[in-house]
């Protein structure tokens, strides 16, 4: 597991059911591209979060495949309709196999 | 300052984008709570500078920049605060303490960063709140002082800073810090380098205009640890000091040594009234 590494989601806690809500989801990763190379010359190896999912009740609100050209502390904003009151749970998973996870619960009135 | 007018004119004529350069008017406000005061009267030891009002150099970034600083989620100076919050609960050195062991909370920190650098009086010396860090490490822990301007001395001074957040400004500049602050304004007004600029040329008689194609501020410190777009993590006073120096092609001075400690109380002083803003957001 990557040093240093929380995830961090904003999601209102009520809404209307139906209303079009915006999440912000942030986590602290040092993203390494694989590109670089330590002062000897050796290659930095990669380690980055390769893909990023939000579901919402187990139904696919967004997922994203990441690249190493992203940059540090990769921060997604997004909108998600909330149809009824749920959970949203939000996974990132590491080049290294780690996962984190992160979930919220939202109550639609 | 003295070039405003020119400017004006010459954004008039030439392209409306001149006049981008100046401070704008907006209100920070962080998390919809906390309103910060981000322009000020000048104290009344700059009464005979050419700075009519002080300003954040929040004022002189774009608004995208400013809606960073303007919540918490987005600050990614935050993220920072998170790793200085399990620095301060880390047990280190040879006495097995660590800051919560004396210091409890960091709400206890509440107020500190407003009234730093300021005299310690048992070690006879102008203290800017890395030293008073360090020292406490050393002394208190027994353990290994923090590298003045790294990333975990700018955790913890973030850390601190933020429980002062809102708070004006308020280092004290006479008694005896008076001969330090004294030295620190002479170092402001001193030219350095090949460019042979001071502090003052850019921060007092050329703020809200371009320094090629970046805003120049008054170069207040009271944002400060700082995190930085263009180098995406939180910088010191003291390594934003050897920047500035060494853009006017000039030898540093040292970060931590007694140089840019005066120079760090008298600019500090400059924005007395301001409000602690730690950890801001800026190019």
């Amino acid at each position: 597991m990557a040093k240093g590494v929380r995830p961090r989601v904003k999601v209102p806690k009520s809404a209307s059911a139906g209303d079009v809500i915006t999440i912000k989801c942030l986590i602290s990763h040092k993203m390494e591209s694989g590109q670089r190379k330590d002062k000897d010359g050796n290659k930095i190896p990669r380690s980055i979060i390769n893909n990023f999912t939000c579901t919402f009740n187990g139904e696919t609100v967004i997922d994203v495949k990441m690249e190493p050209a992203i940059s540090t502390n990769p921060y997604f904003e997004f909108d998600a309709k909330v149809p009824e009151s749920g959970e949203f749970k939000f996974v990132w998973n590491d080049d290294d196999g780690s996962v984190y996870e992160e979930t919220k619960a939202i109550e639609a009135a | 300052m003295k070039f405003k007018a020119l400017t004006a004119i010459a954004a008039l004529i030439v392209a409306p984008g001149l006049a981008m350069a100046d401070p704008d008017d907006d209100t920070m406000i962080i998390n919809g709570e906390v309103e910060m005061i981000t322009k000020t009267a000048v104290p009344e030891h700059m009464s005979d500078t050419a700075v009519s009002e002080l300003m954040s150099g929040w004022h002189f970034r774009s608004d995208e920049t400013q809606a960073l600083q303007m919540d918490d989620f987005d600050n990614p100076g935050m993220i920072f605060v998170d790793e200085g919050m399990a620095q301060w609960e880390t047990v280190e050195g040879t006495e097995g303490n660590s800051c919560a062991s004396c210091h409890e909370d960091p709400s206890s920190m509440k107020g500190v960063r407003a009234v730093y650098p300021k005299w310690n009086e048992d070690a006879g010396e102008v203290r800017t709140l890395a030293m008073q860090i360090n020292a406490c490490r050393t002394e208190n822990m027994g353990a290994e002082p923090y590298k003045y301007t790294g990333g975990e001395m700018a955790n913890m001074e973030a850390l601190i800073a933020l429980q002062s957040r809102g708070m004006p400004i308020n280092v004290a500049t006479d008694g005896p810090v008076a001969d330090v602050w004294e030295q620190g304004k002479e170092l402001y007004y001193t030219r350095t380098g090949q460019l042979e600029l001071s502090c003052a040329n850019c921060h007092e008689d050329n703020y809200g205009n371009m320094i090629r194609a970046d805003h120049l501020s008054q170069g207040q410190i009271n944002g400060f640890p700082t995190y930085r777009l263009k180098n995406a993590k939180l910088n010191t006073v003291h390594a934003r000091f050897k920047g500035c120096v060494r853009d006017t092609r000039a030898e540093t001075f040292k970060p931590g040594g007694p140089e840019f400690t005066a120079l760090e109380l008298y600019v500090a002083s400059r924005g007395n009234g301001l409000s602690v803003e730690g950890p801001s957001v800026r190019n």
